[in-house]
C-alpha cells in the first residue's frame, strides 16, 4: 500500500492531472507508455478470469448431484436441449453415442463408424473441464452467466450420469472432477500430431504441380442434384444483373443453348422491409421459428391457438410488450419494451394471419 | 423474360431491347436484320423510349440500324440535375448492386443468433472485401458494444495484471495490415460431395481487410509477460457465448494484433467492434471479437471450440486438436458455379488464392479438368497471409469445360486436389478443406459446382 501511495503522489505531483481521477492504481514501473491502462485490482480480475483449463485450474470450489442437476436441467436446458439431453430440434444432441467399453478405453468407437450419424458433444468432448467451463460462461443460451458455481456442478453430473459416466447417486465436486476426467468416454480420442496448429507445422498432403497431361482421363465424381437446382434461392438474383457473369435462373430448367447478349437478367427488386424483417431485426426470431418450437412455441402453434378470439392482436400486442410465462412453460419471454407499438402490431398481426 | 417480371422491377427501368418480344429475339439471332425485321425493331424502340432510360447490353444488331439508344438518345441523367452531395451521409452500393448481398445457406443451421452469412465472392473485386459484405458467424448472437464500457484485461502469467480501455489502446502505436480471415469450416459442407451452387455458399466465408491496432507483442511486453513459460494466450470474447481460443504464442506472437480498425473505419458490430483479435493465418474462430480479456498461460486450454467442435475427425476416429492454420488455397469466383455466360468469346478469368503460411508464389489455372495448366498473372499486391487476386485470359470457343485453379504459397506447398485430402483425412473432418475447386461451364454457358476424380 505504501508504494502505491507513493506513486498517486507522484502522480500528482507530475500533474498528470487527467489520470488522477482513476480510481485505481497506477503502476509506472515496468511500464513504456505513461499515463496508458492501469493495474486490474483483484474483484475485477476474480470477475472476468472465469476460464477453466484441462488441469482444472480456475474451477471454484463448489458441488452438485446428479438430482439437482436434472432439476436445473428440467427448467433452465431441456427446453433446447431435450429432457435427456438428447434432443435434435435446435442444436446437436449431447448425450448419446458412448458406450461403457468406450468409457474403459478412453476412445469412443462410433466416432470410427461412418454411419453413425450424429456427433454428440459426449462422443467429441475429451476434457471435462471445457463442459464446465462453457456451460458456466455460455448456458442457458439466453441467459448466459445465470447458472451458479454449484448449479453448474449440478447440471454436468446430470450429463455425465445421462452417458453413464456417473452413477444415479453422484455428487460432483471440485475435489472429485479430476477422476472422473479418467472416465470421459473419448479423454484419449484427440491428437496434436497434425501440421495445423504452428504455422511451421509440416503438411499431410504433397501435391504436384505437374502442367500438361497431368490428368489424361478427367471424371467427374459429383454434381449437384437436379432437385437441389433452386435450394439455395434463384442464383439469377444472386449476380449482378449486367456484365459478363449473369446468374443462371434456377427457378427454370437451364438453357437449351447458349443466350446470346441479349439475355434479360433477373429482376433485382428493391428491398422493401417486411414484416418478417422486422420478426427477425428484434430478435423474435431468437427464440421462435415458424413451424418448430425453439425456445417459445412456433408462430404456427400460437397463431392456432389464437386465431379468431376477440381483441385477441391487443392481448398478444401487450403481452409480448410486458414478456410473461406460463402460457407455453415456465421458460420467460422477456419484456419488449423497445420494441415501438406500430412493430410489434404489425409482427402481431402476421403471426396470426399471414406467415 | 416475363412481362410480369418487367412491372416488378421498381426504379430498374428496361433496357429498351426489352421491348422486343422473346420471339423476335430468337428470329433476330438467327436470321440477322432484314428489312421487315428492321421495321418490326424499330416500332418496339420506338415504344420503349416513350418512358425508358435504358442501361445494359445493347443488340449486336445496332451496328446495322441507325444506332444504340443508349448513345443516341439523352439519357435522364445527362439532361436533369442530380442529388446533393451528402444525400446518403453514408454512402450505400448503387441499386444496380442490390443482389450483391450477404446470405445464408438454407437449412445450414437452425437459429440465426448461432449461424453463418457468407460474402459473395463472385461479384467482388480485387482483394479487399468491403465492410458490409464481410461474412458473419455468429455464435451467441451480436451486440452493438458500448465503447466506452468496454474494457481489456491483461492477466495470467503477467507482471502487472492490466486493465485498457478504448482511449487508452487507441493512444499506443498502432500498425495497419492486410490479412485474410477465413472459417476452418470454410468449403467445408464440400468434404463428401458437392452440397452447393455457388462460391458464395463453397468459399464465401472468406475475407480480406486492412485491419488496424496495436500489435499484441507491445501489449504484452507492458504487462511485463513472462514469455519463456507462457507459451499460450487465451483470448476471451466480451459478449454472452464468452468465445475463448488459445492462440500459440509461440510463433503467432509477431503478427497478432488487437484490432479495432477495419478497411479505414471502426469495426462492424457484427465483427467485433470495438476490438477484436487479428490473428493472421489462422482460422477466424481465433479472431476473437468484442475482445475483453487476454490471459497468457503454459498449456493449451481446451476451450469448448477447441474441445468439442473445430477438431477435425480422422477416420480413425482421432480427432486433430488445435487446427489453427488456414493452408495454401484458391479459387476462380468467375466465372464460378451458379453464373450464367451468354456467348462465346473472350473472358478474364479471375480468382482468390491465399496461404495461411505466407504468401503466393504462383496460380495455375486449367480449363480441361486439371490435365492441363497455364500460369495465371498475379495481380500487386502480393502480400503475406492476404488474398492475393490472379487473372487470366480465356478465349471461350462454346465447348464444354473444366475451370479450376490451383495455388502455389511460398513454402513450396501446392494446392492439393479433393482426392488428395480425402485419402489422408476422409470425408468427415468437417474442417480446413483447401482442395482444388472445379467449375464446369456447359456448352449453354451455365455453371455448375463439380468435383473431379
Amino acid at each position: 500500500m505504501c508504494k502505491l501511495a507513493k506513486l498517486f503522489i507522484l502522480f500528482f505531483m507530475s500533474s498528470v492531472l487527467a489520470l488522477s481521477v482513476n480510481a485505481y492504481a497506477e503502476t509506472s514501473a515496468s511500464q513504456r507508455y505513461v499515463g496508458i491502462g492501469r493495474d486490474a485490482n483483484p474483484a475485477e480480475v476474480a470477475a472476468w478470469d472465469i476460464d477453466v483449463r484441462p488441469d482444472f485450474k480456475g474451477l471454484p470450489k463448489g458441488s452438485g448431484s446428479v438430482e439437482q442437476g436434472q432439476k436445473v436441467w428440467e427448467a433452465r436446458c431441456a427446453s433446447c436441449h431435450g429432457t435427456f439431453a438428447e434432443s435434435n430440434e435446435v442444436f446437436t444432441p449431447i448425450v448419446g453415442g458412448t458406450t461403457p467399453d468406450d468409457i474403459k478405453t478412453g476412445r469412443v468407437a462410433s466416432l470410427s463408424d461412418r454411419k453413425q450419424p450424429q456427433r454428440t458433444t459426449l462422443m467429441k468432448v475429451a476434457t471435462v473441464s471445457s463442459l464446465w467451463d462453457y456451460i458456466h460462461r455460455a448456458m442457458p443460451w439466453n441467459a448466459p452467466r445465470s447458472l451458479s458455481d454449484d448449479d453448474t456442478f449440478a447440471v454436468v453430473a446430470y450429463l455425465l450420469n445421462l452417458a453413464e459416466v456417473v452413477p444415479d447417486d453422484f455428487i460432483l465436486s471440485n475435489d472429485n472432477i479430476a477422476e472422473v476426467q479418467k472416465r470421459m468416454p473419448n479423454r484419449n480420442g484427440m491428437t496434436l500430431k497434425h501440421g495445423l496448429w504452428s504455422s511451421k507445422g509440416q503438411p499431410d498432403v504433397h501435391a504436384s504441380a505437374c502442367m500438361n497431361n497431368c490428368v489424361p482421363f478427367v471424371q467427374i465424381g459429383s454434381t449437384l442434384p437436379d432437385y437441389a437446382r433452386n435450394a439455395h434461392g434463384n442464383i439469377a438474383e444472386q449476380n449482378r444483373e449486367y456484365g459478363p457473369y449473369r446468374g443462371a435462373d434456377t427457378t427454370k430448367p437451364p438453357l437449351s443453348s447458349l443466350p446470346g447478349s441479349n439475355m434479360v437478367a433477373a429482376t433485382a427488386h428493391p428491398k422493401v422491409q417486411t414484416v418478417e424483417d422486422l420478426f427477425k431485426e428484434n430478435n423474435c426470431s431468437a427464440c421462435h421459428a415458424k413451424s418448430s418450437k425453439l425456445v417459445g412455441p412456433s408462430l404456427i402453434d400460437i397463431a392456432n391457438k389464437y386465431r379468431g378470439q376477440a381483441g385477441v392482436e391487443d392481448k398478444l400486442v401487450a403481452k409480448v410488450k410486458a414478456g410473461g410465462s406460463g402460457v407455453w412453460g415456465v421458460i420467460p419471454m422477456p419484456a419488449n419494451s423497445q420494441v415501438s407499438d406500430e412493430s410489434l402490431h404489425q409482427i402481431v398481426h402476421w403471426i396470426l394471419n399471414d406467415q | 423474360m416475363s412481362h410480369k417480371e418487367s412491372k416488378q422491377r421498381g426504379q430498374i427501368r428496361q433496357a429498351p431491347e426489352n421491348f422486343l418480344s422473346p420471339d423476335l429475339i430468337n428470329d433476330l439471332s438467327t436470321h440477322g436484320l432484314d428489312d421487315k425485321r428492321r421495321g418490326f425493331m424499330r416500332n418496339g424502340l420506338l415504344a420503349a423510349l416513350g418512358g425508358a432510360v435504358g442501361v445494359g447490353s445493347s443488340l449486336n444488331a445496332f451496328a446495322n440500324s441507325e444506332g444504340d439508344p443508349a448513345i443516341l438518345e439523352k439519357q435522364v441523367w445527362q439532361t436533369t440535375l442530380g442529388k446533393n452531395v451528402a444525400t446518403m451521409p453514408y454512402g450505400v452500393p448503387s441499386i444496380y448492386e442490390a443482389n450483391l448481398i450477404r446470405r445464408e445457406s438454407p437449412g445450414l443451421t437452425r437459429v440465426s443468433a448461432a449461424s453463418v452469412a457468407f460474402t459473395p465472392l463472385q461479384g467482388l473485386f480485387g482483394i479487399i472485401t468491403p465492410n458490409g459484405l464481410h461474412f458473419e458467424r455468429q455464435h451467441q448472437g451480436w451486440y452493438n458494444i458500448d465503447p466506452d464500457k468496454h474494457r481489456l484485461m491483461v492477466n495470467g502469467l503477467v507482471k502487472h495484471n492490466r486493465v485498457f480501455t478504448m482511449n487508452d489502446l487507441m493512444r499506443l502505436p498502432s500498425v495497419s495490415r492486410i490479412h485474410f480471415i477465413e472459417c476452418g469450416a470454410n468449403t467445408g459442407l464440400e468434404w463428401g460431395n458437392v452440397a452447393v451452387p455457388t462460391v458464395q455458399y463453397t468459399h464465401g466465408m472468406l475475407s480480406c481487410c486492412e485491419f488496424t491496432g496495436v500489435p499484441l507483442a507491445v501489449l504484452l511486453e507492458e504487462c511485463g509477460a513472462d514469455l519463456k513459460k507462457g507459451k499460450y494466450l487465451l483470448a476471451e470474447g466480451g459478449d454472452g457465448s464468452g468465445m475463448t481460443r488459445t492462440i500459440n504464442l509461440e510463433d503467432m506472437l509477431n503478427e497478432v494484433i488487437v484490432a479495432w480498425g477495419m478497411n479505414g473505419e471502426m469495426l462492424r458490430p457484427e465483427n467485433g467492434f470495438p476490438l477484436r483479435l487479428v490473428v493472421p493465418g489462422v482460422q477466424g474462430v481465433s479472431w476473437v471479437k468484442w475482445l475483453r480479456r487476454l490471459e497468457v498461460g503454459d498449456m493449451p486450454y481446451a476451450t469448448k471450440d477447441e474441445a468439442v467442435h473445430y477438431n477435425d475427425l480422422m477416420p480413425s476416429g482421432l480427432s486433430r486438436q488445435y487446427t489453427s492454420i488456414q493452408e495454401c488455397k484458391s479459387v476462380i469466383t468467375t466465372p464460378s458455379g451458379g453464373q450464367q455466360l451468354l456467348e462465346k468469346g473472350f473472358y478474364n478469368v479471375t480468382g482468390l488464392a491465399w496461404s495461411g503460411r505466407g504468401k503466393i508464389r504462383r496460380v495455375d489455372v486449367s480449363f480441361d479438368g486439371g490435365n492441363n495448366w497455364k500460369t495465371a498473372r498475379l495481380e500487386t499486391p502480393v502480400l503475406s497471409k492476404a488474398l492475393t487476386r490472379f487473372n487470366i485470359d480465356w478465349v471461350w470457343d462454346g465447348s464444354p469445360a473444366i475451370l479450376q485453379s490451383r495455388a502455389i504459397d511460398d513454402t513450396g506447398y501446392v494446392q492439393p486436389p479433393i482426392k488428395m485430402l480425402r485419402d489422408v483425412r476422409g470425408t468427415r473432418s468437417i474442417y480446413h478443406n483447401n482442395a482444388i475447386q472445379s467449375w464446369k461451364v456447359e456448352s449453354n454457358g451455365e455453371v455448375s459446382n463439380v468435383q473431379v476424380g
